[in-house]
């Protein structure tokens, strides 16, 4: 078994809305798999199913070998909310040290985790004093303490200096080599590429399940953000034509693309 | 989903208690609200009565109202608090990162009722001593039972507190539970009409209502020197009540939502 997770065929429906389609994939072991699409694509809604805490329609979520949200994982996986779910009134410290103690680890865990996000400086701050980046760093070293086998990231560098992205993402792939399982998500496509497996989500469906350097050779370009864009032309093309595939209107604008999907759907 | 609830783990009810008195540590004026606010409360109905003559053979009116005071102070105190505190997990996306944790319903629940319940004991230690001493209140029987009736109170408080922030979506609605928990309570509690001249369903409601009873085990040790057997047996209903509320609280905390 080298797949962490295993997603198969789930549905999530909010309200009347369904916000994931009969959704399929793995999650390989000891990676960095980045999950990527526009803002309303499904990422949280995946991430929350991951981590047990979202109603599901139907289908099959299997995390670590478990069913996902199982008591057993909860000491094994570790979630970063989008929003730094950290608390105000306390210090960086305590913060960490109470999420510490609830993995059953001790203070020497907690300063662990704060010099791993480079926040030692600001240990004794209390988080609503920080600026927002420096919460978010606070938020993950409170999952990082439970030392997980299976870290779920929901936009993690959001609001940080580049400086710092480049950090937090070397410190991603460390963790990775040292065989965790991380699932990082965001909508930046130029984070794509530090990946090393990509899910690309769109509509609360799969477009895409593979490499940066196969989407590349796929789509004929370096730019992974086009590439993003030419997957979703094709996909909307298949869709209209059935097996037509190799149909590919180059002329299409960028902004016209899901307005096209309307048309087409359409006819 | 529920395979969890009945795990119930010391260590991590004690992380919690602790981490909500640091959370309570750093908010300096909480604190002296809370542990004054009684105090001076009590001065003020102290003043309002003290030159109002007792009828012959009856206790003052402010020995026998300040005594209750000592119970519903905490009570509503406690449930304003934890209502609101309750509300900040669930809308901080704190609750959810909990709910992700090891760290069970009935854990956090209680931790937070032993981290109020604990804060709730210095306040009654403190407004049990003023009112004795600089507000001659009367008491015949022991103020350590005064002191413990306040905290069951104050547990009452946090466990109502904590069920209604499941049905508060923002802090306007949190706020505005405190009049429909507390004040029928207090209207019906036997201390503004002697429950026996109560209309016959009034007095039922009375009956099942938790405070009517922390308020005659407050009488009771007011009247009489030694606990009395209906004492503890109001002290256990309140007790009981409150263990409900908690209960029913962590079966509204869903660790799936939508």
């Amino acid at each position: 078994m080298t797949d962490a997770v295993t997603v198969t065929d789930l549905v999530v429906e909010r309200g009347h809305r369904r916000v994931l389609h009969e959704l399929s994939c793995t999650v390989p072991a000891g990676r960095v798999t980045g999950l990527l699409g526009p803002s309303g694509s499904g990422k949280t809604t995946l991430m929350r199913a991951l981590v047990g805490v979202q109603r599901v329609r139907s289908g099959e979520v299997t995390v670590l070998g478990e069913p996902a949200g199982s008591p057993g994982l909860r000491s094994r996986v570790g979630y970063v909310t989008q929003a730094p779910s950290v608390y105000p009134d306390l210090t960086v410290r305590e913060n960490a040290r109470h999420f510490a103690a609830l993995y059953g680890r001790g203070a020497g865990a907690a300063d662990d985790a704060l010099t791993a996000v480079g926040m030692t400086d600001a240990a004794g701050q209390l988080v609503a004093d920080l600026s927002g980046g420096q919460r978010g760093r606070a938020s993950l070293a409170c999952a990082l303490v439970g030392d997980p086998e299976l870290l779920v990231l929901d936009e993690p560098t959001v609001g940080l200096d580049p400086v710092l992205r480049v950090d937090l993402w070397d410190r991603f792939h460390a963790l990775a080599a040292a065989g965790t399982t991380l699932v990082v998500s965001s909508h930046v496509m130029d984070e794509a590429g530090r990946c090393d497996r990509l899910l690309l989500l769109r509509e609360g469906r799969l477009l895409s399940d593979s490499t940066p350097a196969q989407l590349r050779t796929d789509s004929g370009t370096d730019d992974l953000e086009e590439a993003f864009l030419r997957l979703v032309r094709t996909q909307q093309e298949v869709g209209a034509s059935g097996r037509g595939r190799e149909h590919r209107s180059e002329g299409r604008a960028r902004s016209g693309a899901s307005r096209g999907s309307e048309q087409v759907s359409r006819a | 989903m529920s395979a969890a609830t009945a795990v119930l783990s010391p260590r991590l009810t004690a992380a919690t208690t602790g981490r909500v008195l640091r959370q309570l540590r750093h908010d300096h004026r909480t604190i002296a609200m809370m542990v004054l606010l009684p105090s001076l409360l009590l001065g003020l109905l102290y003043l309002l009565w003290r030159d109002v003559p007792a009828l012959p053979g009856q206790p003052s009116v402010f020995d026998r109202v300040g005594l209750t005071m000592l119970g519903v102070f905490p009570f509503v105190v406690m449930f304003l608090v934890t209502s609101i505190a309750m509300l900040r997990e669930r809308t901080s996306g704190t609750l959810e990162r909990l709910l992700t944790t090891p760290l069970s319903r009935l854990d956090l629940l209680l931790g937070y009722g032993t981290a109020f319940g604990m804060a709730a004991a210095v306040q009654a230690l403190v407004t049990v001593t003023v009112a004795t001493t600089l507000y001659d209140l009367e008491v015949a029987g022991s103020l350590w039972l005064v002191v413990l009736i306040a905290v069951v109170d104050a547990v009452l408080g946090v466990a109502l507190g904590l069920l209604a922030s499941a049905f508060a979506r923002s802090e306007f609605q949190a706020v505005q539970f405190m009049p429909v928990i507390v004040l029928p309570q207090f209207f019906l509690c036997g201390l503004l009409v002697p429950r026996e001249q109560m209309a016959g369903w009034l007095q039922a409601i009375s009956d099942v209502l938790p405070l009517t009873y922390a308020v005659e085990a407050l009488q009771e040790v007011g009247r009489s020197a030694a606990g009395t057997g209906t004492m503890w047996r109001d002290v256990g209903v309140v007790a009981g009540a409150a263990a409900l509320a908690l209960a029913l609280a962590a079966a509204t905390l869903r660790r799936r939502s939508s």
